[in-house]
């Protein structure tokens, strides 16, 4: 679906023009022959002296005087100008209209965090804290004590996602897929408070996001 | 006829300045004082955080002071306390116009101390995003420059293309900014399938939108009034100064890494190099315009030689395992522990390290300990370098030249002020 779009938004479009005369394409006339003396500073005039006007206009180099002429005065590279911005106002416009379209994403795309279950329904975090560990930002912080029936689980799983620099280091850590980030952008919040995630926060949000989540890793998983 | 206080006669209707002229009462003549006026921090021309003291007489600079350091974050300081990798994200935000291309140059000293060769197909992958890369911060530069002097539209032309860029950024890294995507020892995932494809059909159209851009400006004469002898450089100068990158050839110097030193896979592909011939603004322009479609010949290029192959190095005490692997070869699964918690150890040394970023000269002077963490990293901005030399560029010039001069040395805040 995401190839469709770009597609689309690369088709070739009608082919016009080729390039203006007076169009620079070699680097090395672009000096003297092409200059109109528009700002003859003093500090050019110091630096440049041979750069004065006697020596800028010399005779064979260059277009024409009635080139130049007629092209000063029929505002020739002006109106050529104008014709493209006409041309390009008939066009589709490439805008989306945001909230209720909304651009592609990749499989890849990393977004706001969450923390996944198993199938069961028992969560797959079992704080090994390599996320923890390897984040940059230092933005996770993880307590753990064994539960009740002996398996090594997660008693506190915070992510501050102010500090959180989105760089994927957590998803790419995490030997069993528990901590991701998902495709979801939108969850700006009012509050600096609401954006420190709380184990029970990205639980809710692995639950609610679950289908997205395993099919981006499915569609991934041969190039991890 | 008027008469002010001192008694002096004035023509009618006359205005005069008191406060800077006068007689002190020693009888010693105070001349006019220079008018000094703050440029920014807040000026939306000062691309970013730049905050300029000009001191002018009438409308002519006299002096240009550049006040620089109010996006200083210490990243040179933070990455001495991460590892390796995880000092990788700093360098997306540093010059975050070209994100890869400073990956690039942090991965290819780290390669250098570690004395490790990527494989061939990464080194194609980070050939073909960094000149990506260099497309969309033209794209960013060139044409916040043209809207600085005055033209919005092709600003808005292009950023579509850098749009259609980012989500190939998105596509292959999952950021459409900071993609952590180039790392030591290669990238960090192959690129998914179609995605060449579909760079290859973005490549094949974006000429004809440069062409469209360029028939709009590059015989414009407001545009060439602008920057026609604006910001002259001699080469002379540009080389006194340090100045590189487009900064430096736009003056004539013929100086570009990706030609003298190759790296990564640019000795593989073909491609030319735009040098101007006058040093100013509306050279560097042609350069900068010259420089995107020669990287667009490099990327044709990189598509058509992609080779397969592995995308990371073949050593498990630097790259982590494939995930598949990770999970049932316990020896794979230490590996993997290993580099996410305490990172790998990179053997003691110093290098410096070079890539021609979009700006110019993107240095990493990188001292190793022989531990897990850089010693030092020093970083090498060519934007700070450019800003410095904007005091003798824009003298002599007038108010809107200096909007000129800074949209031609591509100053992005976060490389400047690190």
């Amino acid at each position: 679906m995401l190839r469709n779009v770009i597609r689309a938004a690369a088709v070739p479009r009608v082919q016009t023009r080729v390039a203006l005369p007076s169009m620079a394409r070699s680097f090395h006339v672009s000096s003297r022959s092409q200059t109109q003396n528009t700002n003859d500073y003093r500090a050019n005039r110091e630096k440049f002296p041979e750069d004065d006007l006697s020596t800028r206009y010399t005779p064979g180099r260059g277009p024409s005087v009635l080139d130049t002429a007629s092209q000063t005065l029929l505002l020739t590279e002006l109106i050529r100008g104008m014709w493209v911005v006409l041309e390009s106002f008939f066009r589709p416009p490439y805008t989306l209209m945001y909230p209720f379209e909304k651009g592609a994403l990749s499989p890849r795309f990393r977004g706001e965090h969450a923390l996944r279950r198993y199938p069961s329904g028992e969560e797959r975090c079992i704080a090994c804290k390599l996320c923890e560990a390897i984040c940059p930002a230092q933005a996770i912080t993880i307590e753990a004590e064994p539960r009740e029936d002996g398996s090594r689980r997660t008693t506190r799983y915070d992510i501050d996602m102010t500090k959180c620099i989105y760089c994927g280091f957590c998803q790419e850590a995490c030997p069993v897929d528990a901590i991701v980030e998902g495709p979801n952008y939108e969850y700006a919040t009012e509050t600096h408070e609401e954006l420190l995630y709380n184990k029970e926060k990205l639980l809710a949000n692995g639950d609610k996001w679950e289908v997205e989540l395993a099919r981006n890793l499915e569609a991934d998983h041969l190039y991890r | 006829m008027n008469r002010d206080l001192n008694g002096a006669t004035h023509p009618l209707g006359s205005t005069t300045i008191t406060e800077d002229v006068g007689i002190h009462d020693d009888g010693v003549d105070v001349t006019s004082r220079h008018f000094t006026i703050n440029f920014g921090p807040q000026h939306p021309a000062a691309h970013g955080v730049l905050r300029l003291i000009l001191e002018l007489e009438g409308e002519e600079i006299l002096r240009c002071d550049p006040h620089v350091g109010l996006l200083h974050r210490g990243t040179e300081k933070l990455i001495e306390y991460k590892t390796y990798l995880q000092a990788l994200p700093y360098f997306d935000r540093l010059d975050y116009c070209s994100m890869m291309i400073n990956e690039q140059a942090y991965s290819l000293a780290v390669e250098k101390l570690l004395n490790i060769e990527v494989p061939i197909r990464a080194k194609f992958i980070r050939t073909m995003f960094a000149e990506i890369t260099r497309i969309m911060n033209h794209c960013m530069s060139v044409m916040s420059h043209i809207m600085d002097v005055g033209a919005l539209t092709p600003f808005l032309w292009m950023f579509e293309e850098r749009e259609k860029l980012i989500e190939f950024y998105e596509r292959v890294s999952g950021a459409r900014m900071h993609a952590a995507y180039v790392r030591p020892g290669g990238v960090s995932l192959d690129i998914p399938r179609g995605l060449l494809e579909d760079i290859h059909i973005w490549a094949t159209q974006f000429g004809q939108r440069m062409d469209e851009a360029e028939e709009l400006i590059t015989g414009n004469r407001i545009w060439k009034g602008r920057t026609v002898d604006v910001g002259r450089v001699t080469a002379k100068e540009a080389l006194d100064w340090g100045f590189s990158g487009v900064m430096l050839r736009g003056s004539g110097v013929n100086w570009d890494l990706r030609k003298v030193q190759p790296y990564d896979a640019y000795e593989y592909v073909d491609f030319d190099v735009p040098v101007g011939s006058k040093g100013d603004c509306y050279d560097r322009y042609l350069c900068r315009m010259e420089e995107m479609r020669q990287s667009l010949r490099i990327i044709h290029q990189c598509i058509n030689k992609m080779p397969p192959g592995p995308v990371r190095v073949d050593d498990l005490k630097i790259s982590p395992p494939r995930r598949a692997h990770m999970k049932e070869n316990m020896e794979a699964l230490i590996h993997h522990f290993k580099l996410y918690s305490e990172g790998f150890s990179v053997p003691p040394g110093e290098t410096y390290t070079v890539v021609e970023a979009p700006k110019g000269e993107f240095g990493v002077h990188l001292v190793s300990d022989g531990s897990n963490r850089p010693y030092r990293c020093k970083i090498r901005a060519p934007g700070f370098v450019h800003l410095s030399g904007l005091d003798f560029m824009a003298k002599g010039h007038f108010i809107p030249d200096v909007v000129t001069m800074i949209g031609t040395m591509d100053i992005v805040f976060g490389e400047v002020d690190r």
